[in-house]
């Protein structure tokens, strides 16, 4: 394999660790550059964004491309889903140097460790060998666990790291035995020969392996019956954080599920196929009915993630390029409304400047915030899946790919289960129009969050359908890239 | 037919909700205003679009096509039915803003911006040729609604959002898979097109059970209705006008778009179901309307069985029923709003539903008993007014099919005019038992504006139901054509030539019957 060529097509991931390494020199002699940092991180990675376009829309490559001895798959699938990576990252970044200042926090690590986590990210959705799997996932982690907790003056926030980092251990591990159960039958780690290994009858050995490694990969996707994390980081998280887990490492896990199944596994349909469809069913069902419960904003929509990755896998579960495109879509909507919905909470503070994350906090926003609680509602039916909001379009292909493929309990069990989540987004509309203001949120200073949030309110409004043809054209040609 | 390629719908939809959004930003008084004038030239270009429609021309006209947003198109385009709602819808439109505007004092700018934005979705739902983008306009609603009821409503305005958003959320889902399934059988969304598609018959069954939870929440059919009264009750006045007057009757329009032609085999297959309900519902609630003590519940019950007429007429599967049907629709869309206004009038002198309340109204507001008395009529069937075209067409139509059901769905007019005079004699004679009631003021002039224009149509309709006829008699036979293979056979136990009875009968016409539906059936059969 020409090294060159391997080189051209990791670029992005070069670029970004590179730049890591000379942003964490720079913040080794200039203190207190957290900000600027930020800056250069965000153009970090416009540039690698760049690079991953060229390889996107290049016909040269729109086969893909194998680098490292098939360590590392270069394709639109993967492309695609660094382009969502960078963007959330990015927002993260826009977002989070005046949060992290009011809490004494912005240092020149949280820029730096976004981009080590978005490097790990991209490694595991261009993972095409178990090694690289696992490298990118506990790279993009380590760096998370220390996100989780970068408030240290924060109780919850050091709580929710140490929380993440042993549930994610637990998951590691049991991602690890499936993968050396995996290795051990199959005698190989690259997906291709694992996929050529496994035809046939599945042996039970290799059965509980790839059961293991949906349970670690449900983990990390926050896939309900392995959610039980969620709410908890998602609560004590800095609120910047908790946007960017609810929303760039969703897309790489996902991607990197959607990559073990049908790349590894894409000859044992019948093993996982089944282990999805629950998997799914469940966090829509516990996802929409945990959530209503909850008084703290941000375990709402903790739990609202864990329902619309159920919706995610159920395109998943059809296994068909069809689902695999719809699952690309639903994720480019899902990125912009959580991001959305996460921006408009860190908009909530009271004349102290104190942040109010409760659910009783919005009350009457309407009347005090209008245009704050307009973007929240827009996020919110967007999030319910209610037409004519964007996020209407990302459940209608899911669906669509699940009738394609015959699988009708599980679309009808799905729809009924969006109804129940709408009752608990209405609620947040509810508390926002309909009741009265009880203590009075004040309007931020600062115009960087209102304009983030503003744009992508108005991308998750109608007006997203505008881009409904050119997010068809790229997602058909990613998922053309797997089969 | 497109009237110099001039896209007139997408006028029609995009209008009212480019000034919803300028209300948003506007003050209270020009709020108003911006709704006033856009409803009103939204009424005018809906005359000017029942002007320009040609009945005789083709089946669809004004259409447009945009391949805009992917698969879903925005294709647009009416037939004579749509025609006939979308002109109910932007005929109410001016008459809701005109009701709120005194009334609604918080939020002005967002009332307007919502109910503005509840006629485009309304133009939507009628004029959509794409099964998606109807799908999208149809639920969009909600939202807007939700927002109605829950904002402006009354004490219990929260439950009764939630049951009105949750209730209809969850018949329409079921719908949305209906239609992913369709569109991948027949490769199309387009709606002329699915028309003419024929599904196997068993998945008929389950495509029309699908459609029936949507469009029987809608409707609402009986045992499906209770969200209605809820809604109604809490829904500030222009609120239970349009959802009376429009939104239930998408419901109608879905059966009659949809179920029926899509789905002819499964439609006869349950055609009990629909009677069943639709019996049970004529006279179950009829009573449960006599009980009320609170007006708007009383109306909203009235218009449940209002609404098992339409479904029996459709479901009759001829010309006549249909027909009827659809003017019962265009009818009930009138009566019921103006019978909402009539509603709040007195409520927002008195600030109470209650109907024991008042009395003796016809002494001290005798314009409006006259008017409300009109409607009262109208309600009941009257003939002369545009309830008894409806119901006397579909009930004729549906005689055809099934005498028992008839039998029953006519006593459901006669419960009518019980409640609904009892309510009237309540109000508007008898003592003055309440002296505040005794001292409230006649209709003033903007009150006259609001009612007087919906009593002329309702006249109109009554006496010269041609005009309103004549756009919908080619679409109907069209459409009975289509289900006639599926057509149940009537239990009519007199035979074209049966001896006993030869007779009775004139000789040479086997329609036997009034006259008016002998002419029409041969004009369906000429046209097709």
């Amino acid at each position: 394999m020409d090294m060159g060529l391997s080189l051209y097509f990791t670029r992005p991931e070069l670029i970004i660790s590179l730049s890591g390494l000379v942003l964490l020199l720079i913040a080794a002699w200039r203190p207190n550059s957290g900000r600027l940092l930020s800056i250069l991180a965000v153009g970090v990675l416009f540039a690698a964004g760049a690079f991953v376009v060229n390889l996107l829309t290049n016909d040269a490559y729109a086969a893909g491309a194998d680098a490292f001895d098939g360590l590392y798959r270069m394709d639109a699938f993967g492309s695609f889903a660094k382009l969502l990576i960078y963007f959330a990252a990015a927002i993260s970044l826009i977002i989070a140097p005046r949060y992290l200042e009011k809490a004494g926090a912005m240092r020149a690590e949280y820029p730096v460790l976004i981009l080590y986590a978005v490097v790990g990210m991209g490694l595991m959705v261009s993972a095409n060998d178990l090694i690289t799997l696992y490298i990118g996932l506990e790279l993009n982690s380590l760096a998370a666990y220390v996100l989780a907790s970068f408030v240290r003056s924060d109780g919850r926030s050091a709580e929710a790291g140490l929380k993440y980092f042993v549930l994610g251990a637990l998951a590691s591990g049991i991602l690890l035995y499936g993968m050396s159960l995996i290795y051990g039958f199959t005698g190989s780690t690259g997906f291709d020969a694992i996929a050529a290994a496994l035809t046939g009858k599945i042996g039970m050995g290799a059965l509980f392996g790839v059961v293991f490694m949906l349970a670690g990969l449900a983990f990390k996707i926050s896939a309900a019956p392995f959610h039980m994390w969620t709410p908890d980081v998602y609560e004590g998280a800095p609120t910047p954080v908790t946007a960017f887990f609810a929303s760039a490492p969703k897309v790489a896990a996902t991607a990197l599920m959607i990559r073990v199944v049908l790349g590894a596994f894409e000859n044992q349909i019948g093993a996982w196929q089944q282990i999805i469809i629950v998997v799914a069913l469940m966090s829509i069902i516990i996802g929409a009915v945990g959530a209503i419960g909850q008084q703290n904003l941000k375990r709402l929509l903790a739990y609202s993630s864990i329902n619309n990755i159920g919706f995610i896998l159920i395109g998943l579960a059809a296994g068909t390029p069809q689902g695999v495109s719809a699952m690309l879509i639903y994720l480019a909507i899902y990125v912009i409304m959580t991001l959305g919905a996460f921006i408009s909470i860190m908009q909530l503070h009271d004349g102290q400047g104190v942040l109010r994350e409760e659910l009783s906090d919005v009350a009457g926003l309407s009347k005090t915030r209008p245009g704050l609680a307009a973007a929240l509602a827009i996020m919110m039916f967007s999030l319910a899946g209610i037409p004519p909001l964007f996020g209407f379009y990302g459940k209608l292909m899911v669906f669509n790919a699940a009738v394609a493929a015959g699988l009708f309990p599980l679309a009808i069990i799905g729809v009924v289960g969006s109804v129940i989540g709408a009752f608990y987004y209405l609620k947040l509309v509810k508390l926002m129009y309909f009741d009265e203001p009880t203590e009075v949120i004040v309007a931020d200073t600062d115009p960087t969050l209102a304009i983030t949030g503003g744009v992508l309110a108005a991308a998750a409004s109608p007006l997203g359908y505008f881009s409904i043809g050119l997010l068809t054209a790229i997602t058909t040609r990613a998922a053309q890239a797997l089969f | 037919m497109i009237m110099g390629g001039f896209p007139i719908l997408t006028l029609m939809i995009l209008l009212p909700i480019f000034a919803g959004i300028l209300c948003l930003f506007a003050r209270p008084q020009m709020a108003r205003m911006i709704a006033l004038v856009i409803t009103l030239i939204e009424l005018a270009l809906g005359v000017w679009l029942w002007v320009s429609y040609d009945p005789g021309g083709q089946q669809w006209q004004f259409t447009e096509s945009a391949m805009l947003f992917g698969p879903i198109g925005w294709k647009l385009g009416i037939d004579g039915i749509s025609l006939l709602l979308i002109m109910l819808s932007v005929f109410l439109m001016p008459i809701c803003i005109g009701a709120s505007w005194r009334t609604i004092q918080t939020r002005v700018g967002e009332y307007m911006a919502a109910f503005l934005l509840m006629e485009a979705l309304m133009i939507g739902v009628f004029s959509a040729q794409d099964l998606m983008l109807f799908y999208i306009f149809f639920e969009a609603g909600l939202i807007p609604m939700y927002l109605i009821i829950g904002i402006w409503g009354g004490a219990d305005r929260i439950y009764a959002s939630y049951k009105f958003f949750l209730y209809t959320l969850l018949g329409s889902v079921l719908m949305l898979l209906a239609m992913l399934w369709m569109i991948q059988q027949a490769g199309t969304a387009d709606i002329p097109t699915l028309l003419n598609h024929d599904f196997p018959a068993k998945a008929q069954t389950w495509l029309w059970l699908a459609f029936f939870a949507s469009f029987a929440v809608k409707m609402p059919m009986w045992p499906v209705h209770t969200w209605l009264p809820d809604a109604h009750v809490q829904a500030p006045t222009a609120g239970s006008v349009i959802l009376a007057g429009v939104l239930l009757k998408m419901g109608g329009y879905g059966f009659l778009r949809f179920s029926l032609p899509m789905f002819p085999e499964a439609s006869a297959q349950f055609i009990w179901l629909i009677f069943g309900l639709s019996m049970v519902a004529v006279v179950y609630t009829s009573l449960v309307a006599l009980v009320q003590q609170d007006m708007k519940k009383l109306i909203a019950y009235s218009s449940v069985a209002h609404m098992a007429i339409v479904t029996t007429g459709l479901f009759a599967f001829n010309q006549q029923g249909i027909e009827g049907s659809i003017i019962v629709m265009l009818s009930h869309g009138l009566v019921s709003g103006a019978l909402f206004l009539c509603v709040g009038v007195i409520y927002d002198r008195l600030h109470t539903r209650e109907i024991s309340r008042y009395g003796g109204l016809a002494i001290n507001m005798p314009k409006y008993s006259l008017l409300f008395m009109l409607f009262t009529m109208a309600s009941v069937g009257l003939p002369g007014t545009s309830g008894f075209v409806g119901e006397f067409l579909s009930l004729a139509g549906l005689y055809k099919v099934s005498t028992w059901a008839t039998l029953i769905a006519t006593t459901g007019i006669i419960l009518g005019a019980a409640y609904m005079l009892y309510l009237y004699r309540r109000v508007a004679f008898g003592e003055q038992v309440n002296a505040d009631a005794a001292a409230m003021p006649d209709l003033d002039d903007r009150e006259v504006w609001l009612l007087v224009p919906i009593a002329a149509a309702v006249l109109w309709m009554g006496v010269y139901p041609e005009s309103f006829l004549s756009p919908i008699r080619r679409d109907v036979a069209t459409i009975v054509a289509r289900i006639d293979r599926a057509a149940p056979a009537g239990d009519a136990a007199i035979k074209p030539h049966d001896k006993t009875t030869d007779k009775y009968r004139v000789a040479g016409s086997h329609d036997g019957g009034h006259k008016p539906g002998a002419e029409k059936q041969k004009a369906a059969e000429g046209s097709h």
